[in-house]
């Protein structure tokens, strides 16, 4: 019954993907030109990505570690656009080790002081940031650097994606996910109990580094998309959404895939409505309402579900405990005697 | 070796620290084969330290451990564990049944999933602790004795030699503390040694009988019937335990 209803929903989205092309162009004006399918590809598979790594942030309560890690690309970004120019590939290699700087960072000062991690994650993002607004503000002030659009990377701009980039993201993407059907059983029992692994003999640090280093590219290969400040949506919301549906983790990662896609594909179009619109705002809005319908109408987790189960019980219950009306007013006349 | 059994398992001179105290200190421990030991000792003694030091889950200050004679690494396959109850999320999306069989990942390896005759192994383990029934039970939706068992089902799908059980009687109610006593006399009696984290002194004689007394150091170690005197319980838990004097008579 469970997965039944899973296929139901992915299905259901997969057809309001199909008809959201029509109804964009009928209420939105939009002209699917060759710059805004590749645009909504490149939204569509980068969602997916970030969605299917997002699972397993959320499931490790790693999702504010993920809005770190995001934020920590930036200096990377800059410090490869000043090295080696504007090339994608490079960039986003810069932004991947920024990151994997940031988590070193976070996970040495966890080990070695007494620094909790909430407050050695409030630091790190601050000061990784910090760095990659200061490297941009001085990449502005180069003259023939100004117009490389690396502010971008900020809030995210989907019409800059062209079809160079989405084989690129494409190709990474696919290794990241042959990767997690290789590890998922390891995946899966270190994200669920990582001592019960390790007694079990598993190298348990290997797989989570494994494991980040694939957060990590998700995240980095998501920043064009979404913008260092807002990654962590696709991270998480898509994730949370599917959660809603399913108590299967292979059933969550599936339609948070198709929640990540739609909400990718749908807002980068939305977004290239307007050359100055930031796509990183329109996926959040429309992920965001893949989360509340979610938490509403989902079975057995959802609002609305719960609302309707409590308000049955505690009918039924009445019922079991009310006295008979007849006997209330028979033991109210004897007080009245009294 | 030299005509003496082996020793399920033998610590010595373990030491853990956090920070700059010691959790546990000097711990010298033999565990013959086939015994359903339980340690026993007062809050913050060291026992969940102790068995995460021994599996290696927690760095070791100094010490050694040997499970029949070896190290850790070569005998991983002989080592079944059941961690506490409240040291995973059980909202975490996955069925009794998947529980059970994560048991049987490490036998796998790498790469390879899971298939028919694993989903049998951990549907027999699940029949074993009473929850056939629950097997396609989302963890969260199972009660806090259930819960209890599928660990202990994750375990008996592992077929060690040595068990490892931090606490698995906290937080049960009775029908499920009398299911899980005897899911352990039945391991004891297929010759399997257990080693049992211990938190209610009422039950220690009835349930165990090897017993190790802890409070940072072993205070004794041994046969229950020597070991659960009043002198030891009072060394163990200082002036604490006067309402239990007698325990040993």
């Amino acid at each position: 019954m469970d997965s039944r209803r899973v296929w139901l929903t992915v299905a259901v989205m997969a057809l309001l993907g199909l008809m959201f092309i029509p109804a964009s162009q009928l209420l939105l004006g939009i002209r699917y030109t060759y710059t805004v399918r590749v645009v909504a590809l490149g939204g569509a598979v980068l969602g997916m990505i970030g969605a299917v790594l997002g699972c397993f942030a959320v499931l490790r309560r790693e999702s504010l570690m993920g809005d770190v890690l995001s934020h920590a690309a930036l200096p990377g970004v800059a410090l490869a656009f000043l090295l080696a120019g504007r090339e994608l590939g490079l960039l986003l290699i810069g932004a991947g080790l920024s990151s994997w700087l940031a988590l070193r960072f976070i996970s040495s000062a966890l080990h070695t002081t007494r620094i909790k991690p909430d407050a050695a994650m409030g630091i790190a993002l601050a000061a990784w940031f910090a760095a990659g607004i200061a490297l941009l503000t001085y990449i502005q002030a180069i003259p023939e650097a100004s117009q490389a659009g690396l502010d971008n990377f900020i809030f995210g701009q989907a019409a800059a994606i062209i079809e160079s980039d989405v084989i690129l993201v494409s190709a990474v993407g696919l290794v990241v996910l042959m990767a997690l059907l290789l590890f998922w059983k390891e995946f899966k029992l270190v994200t669920f109990d990582a001592a019960f692994a390790s007694a079990n003999g598993f190298r348990v640090g290997l797989i989570n580094t494994l494991l980040s280093t694939l957060i990590v590219t998700a995240i980095v290969l998501g920043l064009q998309l979404a913008g260092v400040i807002l990654m962590v949506g696709i991270l998480t919301a898509p994730a949370v959404a599917a959660r809603q549906w399913t108590h299967k983790l292979d059933q969550m990662i599936m339609l948070a895939a198709v929640f990540g896609a739609f909400s990718g594909g749908a807002g980068a179009v939305i977004s290239a409505l307007d050359s100055d619109m930031p796509t990183g705002p329109m996926i959040i809005v429309v992920a965001f309402a893949l989360v509340m319908i979610s938490l509403a109408v989902a079975p057995g987790r959802g609002l609305m579900w719960r609302g309707w189960r409590g308000r049955k019980n505690r009918r039924r219950f009445a019922q079991q405990n009310a006295l008979p009306a007849a006997a209330v007013k028979k033991l109210e006349r004897k007080l009245e005697d009294q | 070796m030299n005509g003496k059994r082996q020793p399920a398992l033998s610590v010595d001179d373990l030491t853990v620290a956090y920070h700059s105290k010691p959790a546990i200190w000097d711990i010298d421990l033999e565990v013959p084969e086939g015994v359903l030991m339980g340690i026993v000792g007062p809050n913050g003694a060291g026992k969940s330290t102790l068995i995460k030091a021994v599996l290696n889950l927690i760095p070791r200050a100094a010490g050694t451990v040997a499970f029949y004679g070896r190290p850790y690494e070569q005998a991983r396959s002989l080592v079944g564990y059941v961690p506490q109850r409240g040291s995973v999320d059980w909202d975490f999306p996955t069925s009794a049944l998947d529980v059970v069989m994560m048991g049987l990942y490490g036998k796998l390896g790498w790469f390879r999933r899971p298939g028919r005759k694993e989903r049998e192994l951990a549907m027999n383990a699940l029949d074993q602790v009473g929850l056939a029934d629950f097997s396609d039970r989302q963890i969260s939706q199972l009660s806090g004795g259930q819960q209890q068992r599928t660990f202990l089902a994750r375990a008996l799908v592992q077929d060690a030699r040595i068990y490892f059980m931090d606490e698995p009687f906290a937080a049960v109610d009775a029908v499920t503390e009398r299911a899980i006593v005897d899911i352990l006399r039945e391991l004891e009696r297929r010759g399997k040694t257990v080693l049992v984290v211990h938190h209610d002194l009422q039950t220690v004689e009835e349930y165990f009988d090897w017993l190790t007394l802890l409070n940072v150091e072993v205070i004794a170690t041994g046969l229950t019937a020597a070991v659960f005197t009043p002198e030891n319980l009072q060394k163990t838990y200082g002036g604490r335990i006067s309402y239990l004097k007698g325990a040993g008579d």
